[in-house]
């Protein structure tokens, strides 16, 4: 079987993509598991799940808060292998993990690809595993095809560009900004100029990322990207509603507004 | 003797010491660590630079610090002789000052306009937020809101320097959340703010610099020692929260046969959960920049560390220590809270030099040790920093009646 990934970047007629990313036991395990329904339910092209950290030193408040909420009511890999073999009974979208490297690694990399797998994850993202010292990482990813995602930065020289595209399977990941992942943020002519020159430097496709946060935005972003991934905002919304159930119908709501926005691009 | 490699010469191209170390760190980072390494490679070949550093630490820092023989609180352990290599009467108080004066040069040769930096005991906050004075550059200190209470002498001091010291509310809200939220603002203004981090700790090429500054400590020793010994100590001790002071005093003699010892902070005790004793207790991993020995949990969650002593209260290590710990090339054991503050007082009582709660860790060892030595061996402790800063938590312990 070809990996779910590498089928949906391939297809001839592929929309622009709509990534929402979900905290695994944020607000609780079952609510997780709503928002992930409903994200797919409502357009998502693939879907991101965030393993909780206890230092998620990449992320803005609202990831910062997620996985810390996560976490206080004990969410472990377990339960994103849980979450993902639930999904996948419903879904046949590509499913990406994304956290920080060392629940990964401590896991043992052996043990944590077959999990993975076999529980139908589709994708790593790791913000803080750059692919210099991915090494390991990459030999068990290739074993087990499981696709690698890794990010550029505004910061990225035209060679790094290079070098982490050829790292990335199928695609890349572009931080819109330097900065961490946060809700609210607003793209100026800058970012613009930044996917643009991106979208000349790349041979495979990219998603965008970090603060996007309405369909203004991420239709703004989808001039130059192949897709956007909302994640910050989403948990917003969630905090919102009082983490109670009507934040799933919210939460759906926005990502199809997004959608539509997204689909005359 | 175990460990030693006379041809010690770490880290390597890929900023790894054996297996420790590397760049773990965010994409939008990997510019800013390219461009320091670039800026220090340059310096360091640079006879300016060279000059401007000894300079400072001349006339500002107060170099070179005395090796002084602590002879009551020999008397009183009955051996081995005990010296001490005084950063306690740098500027500010600590070692951390060395490393503060040498990047704050490097950022003015990068032409970055904003300082920032992380701190636990405040020492190293005080020691950035006094050489932005000096040089007019804007500073924000980020501080666990705990240690912000539990240093609160420190903080005045920053803030009366002119720095904003921001207290972060999250996690522990201590060392490692203060690192987190430093690494938060770094990554939003990486372009014009240098980070300042106080410590061996973090991405290649950090741990490198900072040893290199601290080395300076070492460098003193061995001169010292030369002169009033006519020969070099036996051994030398220090305690390790990060490890630059212990890096510091240790990597010039690394080639040599001088015993090297570090003392970690073993908290309520080492089996009780709640010490920082990370290269006695903890496993490889990764947090902050680099792989290394760490405290966390079955699913790989960082641990919340403890030590009374919060300069050492961090669940990392500098990864340069994880590789002489694997190598034996230093041993490392560790000291209680009680044992550090019966230090703390017992320093203060017998030689009128009140240490630091993190110098007290090393003390203490030497104490409760110091029959594993001989009469006539001769030991050199790093008094890595005064203890006036723990005078509050010192009495809310109700060890100052
Ligand atoms: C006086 C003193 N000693 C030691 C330390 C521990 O740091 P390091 O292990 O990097 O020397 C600190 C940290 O704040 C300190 O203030």
């Amino acid at each position: 079987m070809t990996n779910r990934v590498s089928t949906l970047i391939g297809s001839p007629n592929r929309r622009k993509l709509l990534v929402p990313f979900v905290t695994v036991g944020y607000p609780t395990f079952a609510m997780s598991r709503q928002l992930a329904e409903t994200a797919i339910e409502s357009g998502a092209d693939m879907l991101e799940l965030g393993m909780p950290f206890s230092d998620p030193l990449a992320d803005g408040p609202q990831v910062q808060l997620s996985s810390q909420v996560a976490l206080q009511h004990g969410t472990g890999l377990g339960d994103l292998f849980e979450l993902t073999a639930e999904l996948r009974r419903g879904t046949d979208i590509p499913i990406l993990a994304m956290g920080y490297y060392n629940p990964v690694l401590s896991r043992g990399l052996d043990r944590f690809f077959g999990e993975a797998k076999s529980a139908g994850i589709d994708g790593l993202i790791i913000p803080d595993l750059p692919p210099e010292e991915a090494g390991p990482f990459l030999d068990q990813a290739g074993k087990h095809d499981i696709a690698s995602v890794f990010l550029v930065a505004p910061t990225s020289t035209a060679m790094r560009v290079r070098r982490i595209e050829q790292r990335c399977t199928d695609f890349v990941y572009a931080v819109t900004v330097t900065g961490v992942t946060g809700a609210g943020r607003s793209f100026d002519d800058q970012t613009d100029r930044y996917l643009s020159s991106l979208r000349k430097q790349l041979r495979k496709p990219f998603v965008a990322g970090f603060g996007v946060s309405s369909s203004a935005s991420a239709k703004r972003l989808c001039r130059h990207a192949d897709g956007v991934v909302i994640g910050s905002a989403l948990i917003r919304l969630v905090e919102e509603n009082g983490r109670a159930e009507r934040a799933v119908g919210k939460v759906g709501d926005f990502l199809k507004s997004v959608r539509e926005s997204l689909n005359g691009q | 003797m175990r460990g030693i490699d006379k041809k010690y010469n770490f880290p390597d191209a890929r900023g790894r010491y054996g297996l420790f170390g590397g760049r773990y760190v965010p994409e939008t980072v990997i510019y800013a660590l390219d461009e320091l390494a670039a800026a220090y490679a340059k310096a360091q070949k640079d006879r300016r630079f060279k000059a401007e550093l000894a300079g400072y630490l001349k006339s500002f820092v107060g170099r070179p610090s005395p090796l002084y023989f602590a002879e009551r609180l020999t008397q009183h352990v009955g051996s081995p002789r005990i010296w001490f290599k005084r950063e306690d009467l740098n500027h500010t108080g600590a070692h951390k000052i060395n490393n503060t004066v040498g990047q704050i040069l490097l950022a003015l040769r990068m032409r970055k306009t904003r300082i920032i930096a992380e701190t636990g005991a405040g020492q190293h906050g005080l020691a950035t937020a006094t050489v932005c004075a000096r040089f007019g550059l804007p500073c924000v200190i980020y501080m666990g809101a705990e240690d912000v209470i539990r240093q609160a002498p420190n903080v005045e001091k920053m803030r009366l320097l002119g720095a904003e010291v921001v207290p972060v509310e999250s996690g522990s809200k201590t060392l490692k959340d203060a690192t987190n939220q430093a690494m938060r603002d770094w990554v939003t203004n990486i372009r014009t703010t240098f980070y300042i981090i106080g410590s061996v700790v973090g991405p290649h090429p950090y741990p490198m610099i900072v040893r290199d500054l601290q080395s300076v400590i070492g460098k003193e020793t061995k001169v010292q020692s030369l002169k009033i010994l006519g020969k070099l100590p036996d051994a030398l001790v220090a305690c390790v929260g990060g490890g630059s002071n212990a890096i510091g005093l240790f990597y010039p003699f690394i080639r040599s046969k001088v015993k090297l010892i570090g003392i970690e902070a073993a908290g309520h005790g080492l089996d009780s959960g709640k010490h920082s004793a990370t290269l006695t207790k903890g496993k490889p991993g990764v947090l902050h920049g680099s792989y290394s020995y760490l405290l966390f949990d079955a699913e790989g969650q960082i641990t919340l560390p403890h030590s009374v002593s919060a300069g050492l209260d961090y669940p990392g290590v500098g990864p340069e220590h994880s590789h002489l710990r694997d190598s034996g090339r230093v041993e490392y054991h560790s000291a209680t809270d009680q044992e550090a503050v019966d230090a703390f007082k017992l320093t203060s009582r017998l030689e009128g030099i009140i240490p630091a709660m993190e110098t007290s860790h090393a003390i203490a060892w030497l104490v409760a040790n110091g029959r594993t030595f001989r009469r006539n061996q001769n030991v050199v402790v790093c008094l890595s920093g005064r203890g006036d800063k723990d005078m509050p938590i010192l009495s809310s312990l109700g060890e100052l009646k």
